[in-house]
């Protein structure tokens, strides 16, 4: 059971992105994907669930045999596709319970209605899992949340919707090391024979909370280096450049 | 429709039944038509005899529409500012009074049963065993139906149809009757003035603070056939009463005129809210004035909602005529495709130390169109007054369409006003972060959509918020995709 991503490539606005990207992703385990600016880490993210803006131009997305590419936005939720959000939108309006509500009723086949009780009881359970404060539900989503807030409620979704695949896209980015610790713990939680994560992030500060078992590195729309945990620390250290100009000489 | 089909149908697969059959589907079906009086088609010095004669009306109610129906004729269509739309209504080609003939009915055991199934598709029994103090329920012209709860009477509440208002009570409704909105306001107020029936008169008395919502549940039942309600609350010094209006019409071929007058008074310190929501099928012409005046103290409310209709002609007003009055605007307003919502406000500031206050939100799907035209006046010679303004419309589709015409005539600089609009549309990223949750298009439009509207449905009666985010989902259901 496993994301196998193959030969991938995609175009945004016309300009090829992703050039040939070749991941798999088994459930059970965490990869990181690491790589500078413009690599193409966020556009990977936003092809997996099938953002319309993002042209596929080759190659496969196959989820447990099923073939992604044919399904919509929604279908691909539904089918255990998760995206945490870099820049979770605001739904003015909508209260952060009725909205996780509706997409748990998504989840339910047509004319059975989620059982309310069962589910504040579930909401409440996870939202103190995460320190989240019960005033939340009656928020508008993601509406006036400081960096911090709106990370963790991605959490908390990814943690009601239950998904089989989740996908980080940079969700450290904007967090102090306090929300870092509350969300990676979330993530870690999370975590099971059960599951496949994979971490999108530029720095390797969030690794040291979420430990991958694999890392990618990722360049100019390619896997260009694959290894343990380890490959993080040395991106760390010695940044991309000692991995990308030996490639570019070569 | 026949109503044999309907219940075959529920027998042979009730779960199916139950879920489809919400809101509009109810509104859709009707009865044969069995009416002891009809004035005919067209419009003339007669057809007002005829009504006057069939309600027994005195001189001076006969000789106020005869004056009205001079006025109407006189009266060119508002077309140099409002829609041409307004000259494909046929005033030949509409009935303007039909009745049943009968008395009203006190009792629910009295209600013809045709009439009860229909109130019962319209879910009104539920509503009145929940939350009602007295219904009066309008089928046809004359209420079919009209239920006064003792404990209201007791404290001598009046709650009647116009006729009835106006033969038993004249003492209490004539002198205000027409004053808060003069015949001449307007062609269509002229019109309902020749016309009018059915409708609500009520009166609190003094100090009485109504508890429950009255309500009253209009229909259409005759093609053709146009409904000139006529309703006058007066809210005495003190008192305080919220009365609630909705309506479904079924569905019909040709056009469909429904043609309102409401007037309200709060005396010294007096509350009235007044709720309405508009769901008329999509072949009505919906023209219809609404007055309130509040005297010292006073506060009224118009909360007021419009999905249904072909076009609504509807700006609701407060004359906040004595200090320290209050009078507000709350208003949702979603237009489909063939459809024209034109809504707005009205506050004249009439006394010192006065508020208004406008919240106007429009939702304009496929080829909808909203209009707000906001009017809001503080003459130089007052002090203190205030007003709020705020519209905001919502484009679903590209091809929607919003106007904003506010008029805000300040003078003198004792006041404060402010006025805030914004026009926006439902963001694709938005879309996409609640797709990525596992919403259908259609499921995260209609989220968004309730989600803009939300603070404003906040301020409907439980009942009907419930049913305006049903409605708001079945419209949305055909804007996507």
């Amino acid at each position: 059971m496993s994301i196998i991503i193959k030969d991938l490539h995609a175009n945004v606005d016309g300009t090829p992105i992703l050039k040939g990207l070749n991941l798999e992703i088994p459930k059970g385990q965490v990869h990181a994907i690491m790589g500078p600016n413009g690599s193409g880490k966020s556009t990977l993210s936003k092809v997996i669930s099938g953002h319309e803006d993002y042209e596929v131009t080759g190659g496969s997305i196959i989820m447990d045999g099923e073939d992604v590419l044919d399904m919509d936005v929604d279908e691909r939720s539904r089918a255990g596709i998760f995206l945490a959000f870099q820049y979770p939108m605001e739904i003015p309006g909508v209260s952060n319970a009725n909205f996780i509500r509706a997409a748990r009723q998504a989840r339910l086949p047509d004319g059975e209605e989620l059982d309310a009780v069962a589910y504040y009881k579930e909401l409440y359970e996870k939202m103190d899992a995460l320190g989240i404060d019960r005033q939340f539900t009656a928020r508008a989503v993601n509406e006036g949340f400081s960096g911090g807030e709106k990370k963790r409620n991605e959490v908390l979704q990814m943690m009601m919707l239950d998904p089989n695949y989740c996908i980080l896209d940079e969700t450290d980015s904007g967090l102090d090391i306090d929300a870092l610790k509350v969300v990676s713990n979330g993530v870690n939680m999370l975590r099971s024979e059960e599951r496949g994560f994979l971490v999108i992030t530029h720095y390797q500060r969030l690794l040291n909370y979420i430990k991958p078992d694999v890392v990618h590195v990722l360049y100019d729309g390619q896997i260009i280096k694959t290894g343990g945990p380890e490959l993080a620390l040395e991106l760390e250290e010695r940044g991309y450049d000692h991995i990308i100009k030996p490639l570019a000489t070569a | 429709m026949e109503i044999e089909d309907i219940t075959a149908q529920s027998s042979i697969d009730q779960d199916t039944q139950d879920a489809i059959a919400i809101d509009r589907a109810k509104g859709d079906f009707r009865f044969p038509e069995n009416h002891k009086y009809d004035a005919g088609y067209g419009l003339n010095a007669d057809t007002i005899d005829y009504i006057s004669k069939v309600k027994k009306e005195k001189d001076w109610i006969r000789e106020f529409r005869h004056r009205a129906l001079g006025v109407f004729e006189s009266k060119p269509m508002p077309t140099n500012w409002a829609t041409d739309d307004l000259n494909n209504i046929d005033f030949d080609a509409i009935r303007y009074y039909l009745s049943d003939g009968e008395r009203p009915k006190r009792s629910w055991d009295d209600v013809p049963e045709n009439v009860k199934i229909t109130f019962e598709r319209l879910g009104i029994p539920e509503q009145e065993r929940a939350f009602l103090a007295g219904v009066e329920a309008q089928f046809d012209s004359e209420a079919a139906y009209s239920n006064v709860k003792e404990a209201l009477e007791e404290e001598g509440v009046i709650f009647v149809n116009s006729t009835e208002g106006l033969r038993e009570h004249e003492e209490i409704f004539r002198p205000w009757f027409g004053k808060v909105i003069p015949t001449g306001d307007n062609k269509f107020s002229a019109l309902n003035s020749a016309v009018f029936s059915g409708g609500s008169f009520i009166y609190i008395p003094k100090g009485v603070k109504v508890k429950q919502p009255l309500q009253a549940y209009f229909r259409i039942n005759s093609e053709n056939f146009g409904q000139f309600e006529r309703t006058l609350i007066i809210a005495d010094e003190g008192s305080e009463v919220m009365y609630m209006e909705g309506c479904t019409a079924p569905q019909f071929e040709t056009s469909t005129l429904h043609s309102a007058v409401v007037e309200l008074v709060a005396m010294k310190g007096a509350k009235i809210q007044y709720v309405t929501v508009q769901n008329w099928s999509s072949n009505v012409f919906n023209l219809v004035t609404k007055r309130g005046m509040a005297h010292e103290d006073a506060e009224i409310r118009w909360i007021d909602c419009n999905i249904g209709s072909r076009l609504t002609m509807k700006y609701p007003g407060v004359v906040m005529k004595g200090e320290g009055a209050r009078g507000e605007v709350i208003s949702i307003a979603l237009a489909n495709d063939g459809q024209h919502q034109d809504t707005g406000a009205k506050m004249i500031h009439a006394a010192d130390n006065t508020t208004s206050n406008v919240v106007s939100k429009s939702i304009s799907v496929g080829e909808g169109i909203s209009t707000y035209r906001g009017q809001v006046h503080i003459p130089k010679h007052l002090k203190g007054c205030k007003n709020n303004t705020e519209c905001d419309a919502l484009l679903i589709n590209s091809n929607s369409r919003t106007d904003t015409y506010p008029a805000i005539t300040v003078r003198g600089n004792q006041h404060v006003t402010q006025h805030e609009a914004s026009v926006s549309q439902v963001s694709e990223e938005m879309l996409f972060y609640m797709q990525q949750r596992g919403l259908s298009e259609a499921a995260a439009m209609s989220l968004a959509v309730n989600g803009f509207v939300n603070d404003l449905v906040r301020e409907f009666p439980m009942e009907y918020s419930v049913e305006l985010k049903r409605l708001i989902d079945l419209e949305m259901e055909g804007s996507v995709g």
